[in-house]
């Protein structure tokens, strides 16, 4: 592939980084000032990300080397297909949980809206960071970063349980740190590189053993901020957060970042060749597998409503690392379309429950009847999301699901398509119960008759990524080209040329 | 091995104080105590060093007339290096114990005693 | 232009020496003479240190003869890549806390100002001379001066200090006389002091009885003095209750330079043939600097005071430095020369903030620092990085210097030691969290509080800029470090570690 050396993925890394620190000397006493830093930013963001699209979609390779970082190691930023799926959605989803949180957090009067802000700036910046990550080092610092500078979000509301919740979370992700801290060091050892290779760069390096334990390693590391079991407890944890930081948990940044990262490892690392060699990619995909049939079970017994969609989260995620474990070509297809599409269906999904929870204080299931009469657009956002998710068409979750279906059958495993269908009829089973509560069962006492909608500031992004949702079904090229940009990372990885 | 023992007599005395000073240091429970049980260790190194530079019968390293002519005869002559350098550990010795005595002063104008377990109780009373 | 650069080296030692001594009788008559005055010295000795870097970079090892005396006779002072960049560090920090200590002093011991600045200048040039020293009795001398004005400093300050500074005294004592006697013994053997001499005489001698009890002295007298687990018995209470300037001073710089003198003698003054293949002191080393990393974390987790945590993670961070001079490759060898560096800055910044909030709260229970961050936010800003630094989050500094102490482990194939590694910074996450936590989240006690302990009723009250600047000064240090870390080993600790590894 062609290689275009060039400044803006630094640019588009660095903007929000800058952005963070005017956020916090701006402060409280001009908090227009504020916000317009983070707005300014995300859309600034958003176009230098975008203006790479047409680069990516001809077949470069946009690279800027930082500085070189350790003997043989760079700090360097590379630009292709899969990562571009990443960052565009992150900044994508950026711009709509600005003007979200704005609604959010001046709705519900929340302190320390300026901590919120930086943080929130910092965690984006290590999110097209990672996506934009040359290699293994370079996505190491920006993920902890990353899980450094989403910890202030966790703790946010600073109560004894959301100080547990953060402790949590940062138990988890710092030994997942050390984790992949030590298989970095360990690959770095075996091969003298950390350069992420379409198509993996470790076959024929160390020995079985050792890179079946660095495959565990990684998993390991990475499936914690992934949420893949038994390492997603913090995930329902982290749910005392504000809605708006459970949706850049979610949808946006972190837990992405912890699939993506996985995917990164499974193609980029390790690669198809390698895994078949070893035979380790089925034992991966049955573990995963685990995680999306149990946290399926497990999203039906919530009643908080957040709860349920952490739930969901987990197992979404672990139908990406599905896809990438089956190594076919639909499969992966599907795992990384499914990566950009969750997030929108699921962001939908939080800022609808933010929504309600701003309007009417509601947080459980069990509260939501008859709501949908007052709230209409926030509901049928959340019907299509809903849908989205379970993989009804024509929202674009069924366009992912199709093609992981259809790499199923390709890899030859019928389990995969079973488990597939049935997470899927999960889906439908937690999800649909709260759209018919909402829409046709007898009010509650405290629900509105007539229309009576949160903030403009909520419902314009959380009708909007919707209303993207849909289209993004109908035509999965659309905008921004998630599909082209994806097949060609597949392409790519597989070897199968540009075509 | 008595033999062995008494030709390096030296040794085994600095070998003796240094561990009667060690003992001093460790064992003891006064300040002014430890401080002279360091003062015997410093004294022990002090005589190890000028026992390993002197000789039986030789002379300060200072060439006479009748050296100049002739050959220097390396037996006749201690090493006085190490004597020399014990000059400076002498005065280290010396600034250490005065830095030790003054802290010692500090101590009892503080805790109006020099045992260490009374300084101790005195502390966990006051909670310092 | 070149001739005088060579002066640099004997400069920096004269220079505080000398100004050490004008302070005290300059100060006599006017007591704010002594501040600038160190300043200038420390200022001068920086600059020279720059100079001998530069003049090092370019021309490799240089050699200065006091007095014209040509070695083994007389005193050298030598400079390699290794101690160049030790005396950039050296000067730079105490530069920076000369600084700072005016106004930490002033309120903690304002009667003795005039004899404390000539003292810390004095330590200070103890500290120089260790370094750059060709000497084995000369390092003596200077270990002397740095140690017996590292207990004065540490004497003057609170309740506890006299009595941690007797304990000071006497262990201190007995590790320099360890490594005095160290001297004797290879001196016996070999007849010269001369460090360059002795290296390319003991090879043929590293068989002899008195040689391997010099070295063994050598080691034991120098793990003492860095405080090296479980050595380490002196060091918590003198940090603790030392003035916050003199804790400022002594703990990024001593513990360092012993484990610079360290490295000078197990891998220049032997050849690291003898200290690895011969006998096993290294591999002894590696264990203990592992005990010493999981107990100092350990014993730093169950304090409640933030000066006597920072001394135990002291010590397990002087475990991290030994482990990788244990390491004894490459990237160990790496790792702990540019951990001793990191350390240096990250402990100073947190003692800084320690003494800043000192300064401010009179306090140092970390119970009690609810709502700090928005009394002295930038404070605070600078103690989140540096315990990020310490717990090894990228892209500090202590991230990169974790990161090549894990090559090195996996290197030396010591899985073990990968462990302790990666635990310890999960242990320091732990006690680091914990203050941040204490900080930046939970309401403040309403005792800061006009207004029944309400989250905005606190004011900021930073700290003066004389001591806000060098905090905030070391903090970015601790970050630079990090980013161009690279740079540093490529230019410098490249050139440090010993050929033959």
């Amino acid at each position: 592939m062609e290689t275009v050396y060039s400044i803006k993925p630094l640019l588009a890394v660095l903007v929000s980084l800058i952005a963070a620190p005017l956020i916090l000397l701006t402060g409280e006493r001009q908090k227009n000032l504020r916000e317009f830093w983070t707005i300014l930013a995300a859309v600034i963001k958003f176009s230098i990300v975008v203006s790479m699209v047409p680069l990516v979609l001809g077949g470069k390779v946009i690279e800027y080397t930082i500085l070189p970082i350790a003997p043989g190691l760079l700090l360097q930023l590379r630009v292709e297909p899969f990562g571009m799926v990443f960052a565009l959605l992150s900044s994508t989803l950026w711009i709509a949980t600005s003007f979200y949180s704005i609604g959010y957090m001046r709705g519900l009067k929340e302190h320390a809206q300026t901590r919120y802000f930086f943080a929130f700036a910092m965690c984006l910046s290590s999110a097209i960071g990672i996506a934009f990550s040359a290699n293994l080092l370079t996505l190491f610092i920006f993920y902890e970063i990353l899980t450094i500078s989403t910890w202030p979000l966790v703790i946010h509301k600073e109560t004894k349980e959301a100080i547990v919740g953060g402790r949590k979370y940062l138990f988890y992700t710092l030994i997942a740190g050390t984790l992949i801290l030590f298989s970095a060091a360990m690959i770095y050892h075996l091969t003298g590189t950390l350069n992420f290779t379409p198509g993996g760069f470790l076959a024929g390096h160390g020995t079985p053993a050792m890179l079946t334990l660095l495959l565990i390693t990684l998993i390991l590391g990475f499936g914690v901020k992934a949420g893949i079991m038994p390492m997603h407890e913090w995930l329902p944890t982290a749910m005392i957060a504000p809605t708006p930081v459970s949706a850049l948990l979610h949808a946006v940044a972190v837990v992405k970042a912890g699939v993506f990262g996985c995917l990164r490892v499974i193609l980029y690392v390790f690669g198809p060749k390698a895994l078949t060699d070893l035979q380790l990619w089925l034992p991966l995909a049955y573990f995963v597998s685990f995680t999306i049939l149990a946290a399926g079970l497990l999203a039906l017994g919530q009643d908080h409503l957040k709860r349920r969609l952490a739930f969901s989260t987990v197992n979404c995620l672990s139908i990406m690392v599905l896809g990438a474990a089956l190594l076919s070509k639909s499969s992966i297809t599907g795992g990384i379309l499914h990566m950009a599409f969750h997030g929108f269906m699921k962001i939908t999904l939080f800022f609808c429950a933010g929504a309600i929870y701003v309007k009417t204080h509601k947080e459980y299931v069990s509260q939501l009847d008859g709501l949908g009469r007052q709230m209409p657009l926030t509901f049928g956002a959340f019907a299509i999301g809903a849908m989205g998710l379970a993989g009804v068409p024509p929202v674009n979750g069924f366009i992912s699901k199709w093609f992981l279906c259809l790499g199923a059958l390709e890899a030859k495993e019928i389990v995969f398509l079973v488990i597939l269908l049935t997470s899927a009829l999960l889906d439908v089973a937690f999800f649909f119960p709260i759209i018919y509560k909402a829409f046709f069962k007898k009010p509650l006492d405290d629900v509105k008759p007539h229309f009576d909608e949160a903030p403009m500031f909520m419902v314009v992004p959380l009708t909007l990524t919707a209303i993207i949702s849909v289209v993004l079904g109908i035509a999965p090229d659309a905008g921004v080209h998630f599909f082209r940009i994806a097949k060609l990372a597949v392409n790519s990885i597989l070897g199968l040329g540009a075509g | 091995m008595v033999e062995y023992i008494i030709s390096k007599y030296n040794y085994w005395v600095y070998i003796f104080l240094m561990m009667l000073g060690l003992y001093g240091m460790i064992g003891k429970r006064n300040l002014v105590k430890k401080l002279i049980g360091m003062n015997i260790f410093q004294v022990a190194i002090i005589l190890f060093y000028i026992s390993i530079g002197s000789k039986v019968g030789a002379s300060i390293p200072i060439l006479t007339a009748e050296d100049l002519h002739g050959m220097a005869d390396p037996v006749k002559y201690m090493n006085s290096l190490p004597h020399v350098l014990m000059l400076t550990a002498i005065v280290v010795g010396i600034a250490t114990t005065g830095v030790a005595l003054a802290i010692i002063i500090m101590i009892y104008n503080r805790y109006k005693t020099l045992a260490e377990d009374e300084i101790l109780e005195i502390r966990k009373k006051t909670g310092a | 232009m070149r001739y005088g650069y060579e002066q640099c080296i004997v400069l920096i030692v004269v220079v505080p020496l000398i100004t050490s001594f004008l302070a005290a009788l300059l100060g006599w008559f006017k007591r704010w003479l002594c501040y600038p005055l160190v300043l200038a010295a420390l200022g001068i000795s920086f600059l020279c240190s720059l100079g001998i870097l530069d003049l090092v970079m370019e021309r490799g090892t240089i050699h200065y003869w006091q007095g014209g005396w040509e070695p083994p006779w007389g005193i050298e002072y030598v400079v390699d890549h290794l101690n160049a960049f030790m005396l950039v560090m050296l000067t730079f920090i105490a530069l920076v806390v000369a600084i700072y200590s005016k106004k930490s002093v002033e309120q903690e011991i304002p009667e003795k100002l005039v004899p404390y600045y000539s003292i810390f200048l004095l330590m200070v040039t103890g500290l120089i001379g260790i370094t750059v020293t060709g000497d084995l009795f000369n390092v003596f001398v200077f270990l002397e001066i740095a140690s017996l004005t590292a207990y004065a400093l540490i004497a003057v300050g609170e309740d506890g200090a006299p009595m941690a500074a007797f304990n000071y005294v006497i262990m201190g004592t007995v590790g320099a006389c360890f490594y005095y006697l160290g001297i004797g013994y290879v001196y016996i053997v070999t007849g010269s002091l001369n460090m360059a001499d002795l290296s390319q005489m003991l090879p043929g001698l590293y068989h002899n009885k008195a040689v391997l009890v010099g070295f063994a002295l050598f080691t034991v007298g120098i793990a003492v003095k860095m405080g090296l687990f479980p050595l380490h018995v002196w060091l918590p209470d003198s940090y603790t209750y030392a003035p916050s300037a003199s804790s400022a001073v002594i703990a990024p710089m001593f513990t360092k330079v012993m484990a610079y003198l360290m490295v000078r003698i197990f891998f220049t003054l032997f050849k690291p043939h003898f200290s690895i293949d011969l006998i096993p002191i290294t591999q002894i080393l590696t264990w203990v600097a592992a005990g010493g990393i999981i107990a100092g974390s350990i014993l730093a987790i169950a304090q409640t005071d933030l000066k006597r945590m920072l001394a135990y993670s002291s010590i397990a961070n002087i475990g991290y430095i030994v482990l990788g001079i244990g390491l004894a490759n490459r990237m160990g060898l790496t790792g702990g020369l540019l951990h001793i560096l990191n350390h240096a800055f990250m402990k100073g910044t947190l003692f800084l903030v320690a003494g800043g909030i000192m300064y401010k709260m009179g306090m140092r229970d970390i119970t009690q620092f609810r709502g700090l961050h928005k009394k002295m936010p930038f404070t605070m800003g600078a103690f989140t990085i540096a315990a990020l630094s310490m717990i090894g989050i990228p892209p500090t500094g202590g991230f990169f210097s974790k990161f090549y102490l894990v090559l090195g482990a996996i290197d030396a194939k010591q899985w073990a030691f990968i462990v302790v590694l990666l635990v310890s910074s999960l242990l320091n996450a732990v006690y680091f969290f914990r203050i941040i936590e204490n900080a930046y989240l939970e309401p403040p006690v309403t005792a800061y509080a006009t207004d029944g302990g309400t989250h905005e009723e606190i004011k900021r009250d930073e700290l003066p800029l004389s001591m806000l600047i060098p905090t905030l000064i070391m903090a970015t240090g601790v970050v630079l470090l990090g980013i161009f870390n690279e740079r540093i080993i490529a230019f410098i600790i490249r050139f440090a570690v010993p050929a033959s590894f």
